[in-house]
This record gives C-alpha cells, structure tokens and sequence, in this order.
C-alpha cells in the first residue's frame, strides 16, 4: 500500500471549488513535485496533506506504515516570524516535539537527533546564532533540519526556493537528493519552477484549472500539459534556480 | 519623601509589606512569563481585553456582595476563551472583536455598580491596592501563581514551538488549539491577579514591558524568558520602594520603573548592535 492515497478528492478555497476529482498516490521512496498555476489548489493540497485542513470530498488515506505525525514539514519562508528572538538549537530541537508528547522535557535522544540533523546540514556551527540574523539560505537550512527532526519518512516542502539566490537554491537541491537518496526520506514539494521540478522529481503532479496530470517525469514532458507549461515557464524565463545550462544555451542563441 | 526606618516599622513589615511582597514577586513572575508569548504570539491586546472584562466583573461582583476574586477568575477564563476563537474565526478582524467584547463587559460592570452606588468601592481595582490586600487574597494568590508556573514550566517546550510556528507544530501533530487554550487560561488568571494588586489599567502593560526589554537584550528564547522574569521582578521590588519613598500608587510606580528600564536597554541593545556589527566588519 502507498503512504499517501487520494481518491477522487475535490478542494475548495474558501467558497470556491478550485480542484474537483483529482485522485493520485505517494508511493514509499517517491519524490513528487506538485507543480500548477497560482490559484489551481496547490496550497490547499499541501494543507490538506498537513493535516490542517480536511479534504472537502473524496478520500484521503494513509498507509504503509505512515502515521499523520510522522511528517516532517518545510514552510514558506514568508510564514515564519523572521523577527522571532530563538537559537538555531532551539528551533532545531522543537522538531523533536512529536516524538514524546507526554515527556514534558527534551531527552538525550532528541538532542542526539537534532545534534545529528545539523551535522548533516553543515549547520553546527551556528547552533548558538540567534535565528533571526542567519541569511536566507542558512535559515533554511536550519528549518530543513527541524524538519527532519520530526520525520524519517516523509518529506513535505511548501515553495522552498521562494526568495532564494539561485547559488542558494541549487544548493538546496543537492541537500533535497542526499536526503531522498541517502536517507531514503520521501519527499512531496509544491512548487511553481516546474524546470526544476522535471529535472529533479520522479514523480509529478499538475494539477490546473482545467486539466490535470499525474505521472513519472518522462511522460509529463510528453504530454500536452507538460509541453505547454514548460513551454510557457521557458518563454517566461521563470527558472533561474538549478539551470546553470540554461542561461549558457540562451547566451549562445544571442550570440 | 518619606523616611523609610520610620513607616517601616515591624508591625507594618510582618502585616502588610511581606505579604505584599511575597504576592507581588508571585505575579511579576507570571506575568513576565506569559507577556513573552503573548508579544510574540501578537496578542498583547488580549491581555488588555480581559483586563477589561476582569474589572467589569469585579464590578458585578462587588455590587452583588460576593467574593471578588473567586467569582472573577472563572468567568475571566470563559471570556479568555471566547476571546480566543473571535480573533481566530471572526469577520471583523481579531483585535475589532475583542475590543467590542471587552468594552462591553467592562459597561455592564461599570453599568451595574453605579446602579448600586458603589463606584468609589471599585474604583481601587482601578489602580490596585496590593498593601490593602486581605491575608486570604494573598494565599490564594501565591497558590494560583505557583500552578501558573509549573504549568508554564511543564509545558515550556510546547508553548515555544507554538509559540515560533503555529503551522509547523501542527502538522507535525501538536494538539495547537488546546496550547493556545493554556496560554490564554494561564493569562486569565495571571490578569485577574494582577488586577487585584496592581490595577486594571496597569496590568497589560506589566505583562507586555518586561518581554519587550527582554527581547532588545537576548537572542535566544530561553534568555528572552529568564531576562524578562529578571526585569520584572527587579522593576516591582524597585516599584515598590518608589512608591514607599515617594507615596505614589504601587501600581503606577512599579509601571513607570518598567518604562525607564526599556529605554534604557533599547538605548543598550542599539549599542551592542553596533559594536557587534563593527567587530564583524
């Protein structure tokens, strides 16, 4: 059985229906981009997938072994206080909070683990550094690794590279596929550089106004959906975070 | 000013300065503790909002002829939860809503005690009178203060990541409703306490100026609550002896020695900023 089941599931904004009978699956070891026009329901999926919003028809089930509070959540940049006076340690460790919630106290385990995700993210050195003056990049870092405090199965990231450097964001990359490849963490990301997306998911889920798609890589760029976005995202010069080809080839057609 | 050795004598002191006192550092503990969240959280205004509803039952409880405390705490906590679900669901905007709902509580109060001619008996909740405190008020107020505490303390951490990351916690299973319900029923009750010693118009101010300094000083929660716990109980005893020296009002004092320690360590934080910008240059 899959993590994640969705049959048939519709999604509403408020009033507004913006997603009728979208049904897909997040297999153990998948990596799904969820890629769509702004209003298509992106964020209302990732909620519903969070758990802070229940589906509005259809069904959504979890399975093989995947519990609602066994997921580890990256939020938007825009929705974290940046003026909120907290160490990294301390935002770091509060990831470890669904592990024990009778436990009033951190144990030596959850610091062992918060100790060893930020090893992992090359962020020991700032355990001390107050959150809020850490740059862009680095504070990721540090909410990627609270992240990972609290899940060793599943992954879910809300429009990572929004207001990012494309050196940062490339780097972000890398970090994303040591922790799907070498951990074996599953990953679910909602983003709009639907580029990226082809060039790192296995898996990608469109979902539009009108049409939607759920498939590997391979087919979406095949199919009609696929062409016309990534048509659009490259007439548009809309990725700039992992292609470092890209400009070249565009500098060469000026030449 | 006023010769301190001569109003301190011993029966004063074992009467009604120490129980004062001992009251007081109790509810300048809670208070700074739960100002933190609630600057961070921004909802200074419910403090503020259940103030006012705190005195308006206080009101209504004085002209009726019962027990004031006791009968205000309870209903201070329902408000602190009604006050709660309208700045998370209404259609007016949270702080619209708690200002119609706290001013309305506080006219009915205001409505029934002049109705029963009693308005100069409640006008020293106003400002407070922690010398004129009862024996009784102050125990219930140090037990009340101490389940405080240990509350706040038992759930420090949970309060923290509800604190940073409403969304984050959550997600990852947190029951965040019924956090938030804490902090609002332990701001109740802190509300009402202070209310009793150092007024109703003072107390939100005291629950939100020790964080504030706080927050210019420290980097990190844990040093932002300690300081802040620091600051506020070193302004209340500092407070307290202005107001001895000088016969001022507990309440006013004890807020206007908050305020010269905020600027001064605005003043002192903008100072460390710099230096500290000019070694990493």
């Amino acid at each position: 059985m899959a993590y994640i089941t969705c049959k048939d599931i519709t999604l509403r904004y408020e009033s507004l229906t913006v997603q009728e009978h979208l049904s897909f699956t997040v297999e153990k070891g998948d990596y799904l981009c969820i890629v769509g026009e702004n209003g298509s329901g992106k964020s209302t999926l990732m909620k519903c997938l969070l758990g802070l919003k229940s589906v509005d028809a259809g069904s959504m089930t979890f399975g093989d072994g995947l519990k609602r509070n066994e997921i580890g959540y990256l939020p938007q940049q825009s929705m974290i206080q940046r003026s909120f006076p907290a160490s990294v340690r301390e935002v770091v460790l509060s990831g470890c909070l669904n592990r024990r919630l009778i436990h009033p106290f951190y144990t030596k385990a959850d610091k062992a683990r918060a100790a060893e995700q930020m090893e992992c993210l090359n962020i020991t050195s700032l355990a001390d550094r107050c959150y809020r003056e850490l740059s862009g990049g680095q504070q990721q870092r540090v909410l990627l690794a609270r992240a990972l405090c609290a899940t060793q199965k599943l992954l879910l990231l809300d429009e990572p590279l929004t207001g990012l450097d494309p050196l940062v964001a490339t780097e972000l990359y890398g970090i994303l596929r040591h922790i799907h490849e070498e951990h074996g963490i599953t990953v679910i990301m909602v983003t709009h550089d639907v580029e990226c997306a082809v060039r790192h998911a296995r898996t990608i889920l469109h979902i539009g106004k009108n049409e939607s798609f759920f498939g590997s890589c391979a087919e979406y760029e095949k199919s009609a959906v696929g062409r016309r976005f990534l048509g659009e995202t490259i007439a548009q010069e809309h990725c700039s975070g992992c292609a470092p080809g890209h400009a070249e080839k565009k500098q060469e057609a000026e030449a | 000013m006023n010769n301190l050795s001569a109003i301190l004598t011993p029966e004063f002191v074992s009467a009604i300065l120490l129980p004062a006192l001992i009251a007081g550092i109790a509810v300048s503990l809670c208070s700074s503790l739960l100002g933190v969240s609630l600057v961070l959280k921004r909802c200074s205004m419910i403090g503020d909002g259940l103030s006012h509803v705190g005195y308006g039952t206080l009101c209504i409880a004085v002209a009726m002829g019962w027990a004031p405390m006791q009968v205000t705490i309870p209903v201070v906590i329902a408000a602190a939860y009604i006050l709660l679900r309208l700045s998370e669901s209404s259609r007016l905007g949270g702080d619209t809503a708690i200002a119609l709902f706290s001013t309305s509580a506080l006219a009915l109060g205001i409505f029934a005690s002049s109705k029963a001619n009693l308005m100069t008996d409640v006008s020293h909740y106003m400002f407070g009178s922690i010398l004129a405190m009862t024996k009784g008020d102050v125990i219930f107020s140090v037990i009340l203060s101490i389940c405080v505490l240990l509350v706040y303390l038992l759930f420090y951490d949970k309060i923290f990541a509800v604190t940073f990351d409403e969304n984050f916690a959550r997600a990852t299973g947190l029951n965040v409703r019924f956090y938030n319900l804490l902090i609002a029923v332990l701001t109740a009750v802190t509300v009402v306490l202070g209310m009793m010693m150092m007024g109703a118009l003072l107390i939100s101010s005291l629950m939100i100026f020790p964080a504030v300094t706080a927050m210019r000083l420290c980097k990190r929660f844990r040093g932002v609550v300690i300081t802040s716990v620091i600051v506020s109980v070193s302004c209340f005893l500092l407070g307290l002896l202005f107001s001895l020296m000088f016969d001022t009002s507990v309440g006013a004092s004890v807020i206007l020695v908050n305020l010269a320690v905020f600027v001064l360590s605005s003043l002192l934080g903008t100072l460390l900023r710099r230096a500290g910008a000019g070694k990493q240059r």
